[in-house]
């Protein structure tokens, strides 16, 4: 382990060059300078872009994001039906939560408030750190201190090599190292680790980058729902979408154009141990063709985590069960209903409900016009009995499913122009057939038909499909906001490995004959080796500078050497400028 | 209808046995451990001393035609270190000896000078890389039980955890860190989080939901589960940083025990607060790039799921709030006036943070990631 490692706050002396900082970091101001509305405007445009504002900005921004975790948002997915159920359970605190968009955090006036004034203040840091970080690449590493036993790393000894020739070797040997170096007035200075500087710029740029990204990924992307059951199709426009929500650059007419069609699913489940119905596979094996012409159909399959690519969309699997064949005959024997139903599922069982609607029923037993309605269940794997439970499905997969329903005649108000909701039936006109003074029920197995009472007719539960439901997404910007992304991680492996570092090396020929030669060296990392490898140099260095035999009393001003045990007394002091914090 | 099953209960079986035996042995562990606490304290603390090393620079620098340097180190409370590098002409070999300012020491370690307690403090390493090895064959074993890669759910996801920790630890040691000081806290962590995981988070070995039917999952967890270990690493010299600044404070305010009225001895056979402090920012700084690397594979991984990279998931909220929580301590390290204790108690806020995301949100918030299987 090093225990040379200097520490961050570097003590500098004030009065040298060498105190240029090695941090474009900003400087911390005292209080408003000068006078007037501009001097505070200075003062707190000043405020704004300092390390500890940028500090405190951040907190806040880790603080402001915790309240929409614990609390359902309006974006996230199903987000909306999560927010209403949440106030009917806390009608009290509700409005308040409203007004204080707790259910919307992320675009929230005050959420975005910090954001903002965070990237305000990050544009403010980063342009002027960047001219100034232009301005030292352009300029030499700046000369050595006059006194250069005030840098935290120090080395010094005493030699009969020439100072001219010392002095050159030294900047050699520090070319040799890729330092940019720069050797002038009898002293050599050097300067390493720029990339620290150029990756800590440019994390900083790539968040504006992935900022961006999300920009415009919030301005110009749509989602759209459709749910299919096995041998569907549809066409990507409004009409045939079950839902769309736009943007404002992507609206109903900006639809990708592109046909789809779900030709078979595969779903496969757990059947034995603790997590016994778990689901292990979803396949959608589908048919589909980019742009208007269904002549060249491609297949293809969309899995969870394998979405399908067309046009600019991408469509992602999201849900699927099952969609009973149902017919209805009317009392005179006419099929006046044939079709799969989706019925939606209520538990991890796919305890499903749904309702049928037939609306061109005909003519009733009574002789007036009428329509018909049911609603129940299906159960993929029903229980033998009901008794305590009521009709819930034992397990995800197919393995003893039943129908059970309800049958109502009446008006269903499809007429009435309202759109209606195809997964409820609107019981406000309808009433429920009876037998024998109980509600009229059947519980079905495939194949099997239930002679509805009344003379109503016949329901048959031919058999079932399974339906799967999709995401179409199209969502631009994500190349932006990944390029910011992966650009911001090189920025910071830059910034966090890389040590900026300066050497300085003087030889001075001494009155009394010989040479002093001087090694110093300042870094501005928490871990930079300065010292081993300011180390390494004086040792490579003494090829050319030998150390004299007498250098015990060599330095004249810098710290007596040690005996090489370093069990001596301690060194005395270097001078340390007692302003340590002078740089930030 | 279709089923899947697909499990080796055999292996599922053995992988159990061998998470069991780990944790007895990690417990042994624990235990030679404290009598190496114990009895180092008895022996006088002797501050750890160049000696070692300084023989050999000696002979070295005995040698006619030795090159030798000793570069003055200023340190950050005033104190200077010196390190001294000798080199024999011509043969390239080096020798580094170096001594610290008298404020800045690092303690002898837990052993302190008694050899009965060195003796306890290898026993109990040894039997922590003989628990690593358990531990590494039940996470292996579990794996191949479901052909899968062994993180699924939050059992496998702690088992794992737990491992990385105690490795990470191991592999410091085996590269001459002086780092056995940390055995007792690693293993005692090690153990927490085992317990954790086999009683509350225990769940069956079973084949995964389609959710997590990616290469992602390889990448994106196991990257998780470094930088969990890594923080909770930081997380521990973290506060023993605070602990040991307290102690050197306390000392030189005329007091004789450390926080919380803790033996002094402990605190002088413990590393310097700086050392301390050091590490934590070296760990904290090393995974903070890997930590935005795991939260930029868990947004691909989100595109490719639910088609939508970032939707304010909780387990994602709470990953950005750590990762800001990061952000906030590494400028808090770059910024005046909120160095040392300040800057020490942001990344015990940003480690809350990120156990909360682990435990707090799988167990009592529910969002898309509802992997726990609990
Ligand atoms: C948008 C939110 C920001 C994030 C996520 C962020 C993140 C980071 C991180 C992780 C580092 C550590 C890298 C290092 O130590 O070199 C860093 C360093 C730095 N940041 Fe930021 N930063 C943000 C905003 C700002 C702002 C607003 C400023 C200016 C006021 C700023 C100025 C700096 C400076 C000067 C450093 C370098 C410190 C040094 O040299 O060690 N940052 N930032």
């Amino acid at each position: 382990m090093s225990k040379t490692t200097t520490e961050a706050e570097l003590p500098l002396a004030p009065d040298d060059a060498a105190a240029e900082r090695l941090s474009t970091a900003p400087v911390e101001s005292e209080g408003p300078t000068g006078i007037g509305v501009l001097g505070w405007a200075r003062w707190m445009w000043r405020q704004l872009t300092s390390m500890r504002v940028a500090l405190i900005l951040l907190f806040l921004l880790s603080l402001a994001a915790i309240p929409g975790s614990l609390i359902p948002q309006y974006q996230n997915g199903q987000g909306l039906l999560k927010v209403e159920a949440w106030k009917t359970h806390h009608t009290a605190v509700a409005p308040i939560y409203e007004k204080l968009q707790l259910f919307d955090v992320y675009s929230s006036v005050w959420f975005s408030a910090i954001y903002i004034l965070l990237f305000v203040s990050l544009a403010g840091c980063i342009v002027p750190r960047t001219w100034q970080f232009v301005g030292v690449l352009r300029a030499q590493p700046p000369t050595a201190p006059r006194n250069l036993t005030r840098m935290p790393v120090y080395a010094a000894w005493r030699t009969e090599a020439d100072a001219d020739a010392v002095n050159a070797a030294a900047h050699r040997l520090l070319r040799k190292r890729r330092f940019r170096t720069n050797l002038a007035g009898g002293s050599v200075a050097a300067e390493k680790g720029y990339l620290r500087e150029v990756g800590n710029l440019l994390f900083h740029m790539s968040l504006f980058a992935l900022l961006g990204g999300f920009a415009w990924a919030s301005l110009a992307s749509g989602t759209g729902g459709k749910l299919m059951v096995e041998g569907e199709g549809y066409s990507n426009t409004i009409t045939q979408l079950d839902d769309f929500n736009g943007t404002r650059f992507y609206g109903t007419e900006d639809l990708d154009p592109f046909y789809l069609k779900l030709n078979g699913f595969t779903a496969k489940f757990q059947d034995k141990g603790d997590q016994i119905g778990a689901a292990r596979q979803f396949t959608a094996n589908v048919e589909y063709t980019a742009g208007e012409d269904t002549s060249k159909l491609k297949q293809g399959t969309i899995e969870v985590n394998h979405p399908l690519e067309i046009g600019g969309s991408k469509v992602f699997l999201i849900g699927h069960g099952y969609a009973p064949v149902i017919t209805v005959k009317n009392g005179k024997g006419d099929v006046v209903y044939r079709g799969s139903v989706p019925f939606l599922p209520q538990d991890g069982n796919l305890t499903s409900t749904g309702v049928v609607k037939v609306s061109d029923y005909g003519v009733g037993p009574d002789g007036s016009s009428t329509q018909m309605g049911f609603s129940g269940y299906f159960l993929p794997t029903a229980p033998l009995s009901f008794e305590g439970t009521g009709p819930i499905s034992l397990f995800p997969g197919d393995a003893a499913p039943e129908l059970v329903l309800n049958a109502f005649a009446g008006d269903l108000g499809t007429d009435s122009g309202l759109p209606q909701n195809i997964y409820q039936l609107n019981t406000r006109k309808l009433t429920q057939l009876t037998q024998d003074g109980q509600p009229a029920k059947a519980r079905l197995k495939p194949g099997q038909a239930w002679d509805l009472p009344d003379g109503y007719g016949s329901v048959t539960f031919e058999g079932y499909k399974q339906w799967a439901s999709f995401n179409v997404s199209h969502r631009p910007g994500n190349t932006i906001a990944l390029t910011g992304a992966v650009l911001a991680i090189l920025g910071l492996i830059g910034s966090l490995f890389v040590q900026r570092r300066r050497i300085w090396v003087r030889a001075v020929a001494l009155p009394g004959g010989g040479t002093q030669v001087e090694l110093a060296g300042l870094a501005r990392s928490e871990s930079a080796k300065i010292a081993e490898e300011l180390a390494e140099l004086a040792v490579d260095l003494q090829d050319d500078a030998p150390a004299s035999e007498d250098e015990d009393d060599a330095a004249p001003e810098g710290p007596a050497p040690e005996g090489p045990t370093a069990e001596g007394p301690a060194p005395e002091d270097p001078a340390v400028p007692a302003d340590q914090n002078s740089k930030e | 209808m279709h089923l899947a099953s697909g499990v080796d209960p055999q292996l599922a079986d053995l992988s159990n046995k061998l998470i069991y035996s780990a944790m007895v042995v990690y417990t042994l562990a624990m235990f030679a451990h404290m009598i190496e606490w114990t009895f180092g304290s008895k022996g006088a603390v002797a501050v750890r001393s160049t000696e070692q090393s300084g023989s050999l620079s000696e002979t070295v620098a005995g040698t006619k035609g030795a090159k030798k340097v000793t570069v003055t180190v200023a340190g950050a409370g005033g104190g200077t270190t010196t390190l001294t590098r000798t080199a024999l002409a011509g043969e390239g070999a080096t020798v580094v000896t170096s001594g610290r300012g008298a404020d800045e020491e690092d303690g002898p370690g837990a052993a302190g000078n008694s050899t009965r307690a060195d003796l306890a403090g290898r026993i109990a390493v040894s039997l922590t890389v003989l628990g690593a090895l358990l531990h590494a064959g039940g996470i292996v074993t579990r794996g191949l039980s479901v052909s899968r890669w062994p993180w699924g759910n939050m059992y496998e996801f702690s088992c794992a955890f737990a491992f990385a920790m105690t490795a990470a630890y191991l592999v410091l040691l085996a590269s001459k860190k002086n780092v056995r000081w940390l055995g007792l806290p690693v293993v005692l962590a090690g153990l927490l989080t085992l317990g954790i995981a086999t009683t509350v988070l225990y769940t069956d070995s079973e084949q995964l939901v389609p959710a997590l039917h990616s290469p992602w999952l390889a990448i994106h967890v196991s990257t998780a589960i470094f930088c969990g270990g890594a923080f909770y690493a930081a997380f521990i010299a973290t506060l023993l940083y605070l602990g040991k600044d307290s102690f050197d404070k306390r000392i030189a305010a005329g007091l004789t025990t450390g926080p919380l009225g803790t033996p002094a001895s402990v605190w002088r056979r413990l590393p310097a607060a700086s050392t301390f402090d050091k590490l934590s920012y070296r760990i904290n700084a090393l995974v903070f790039p890997l930590w935005t690397f795991t939260i930029i594979a868990g947004a691909i991984w989100a595109e490719a799921a639910w088609g939508k990279y970032w939707e304010w998931d909780p387990k994602e909220t709470w990953s950005f709030i750590t990762w800001v929580a990061y952000a906030c301590y590494l400028h808090a390290r770059a910024t005046a006036g909120w160095k040392g204790r300040k800057a020490a108690y942001l990344a015990l806020a940003a480690f809350a943070c990120w156990l909360f995301n682990y435990y707090g949100v799988n167990i009592f918030v529910t969002g898309k990631h509802s992997y726990a299987g609990i």
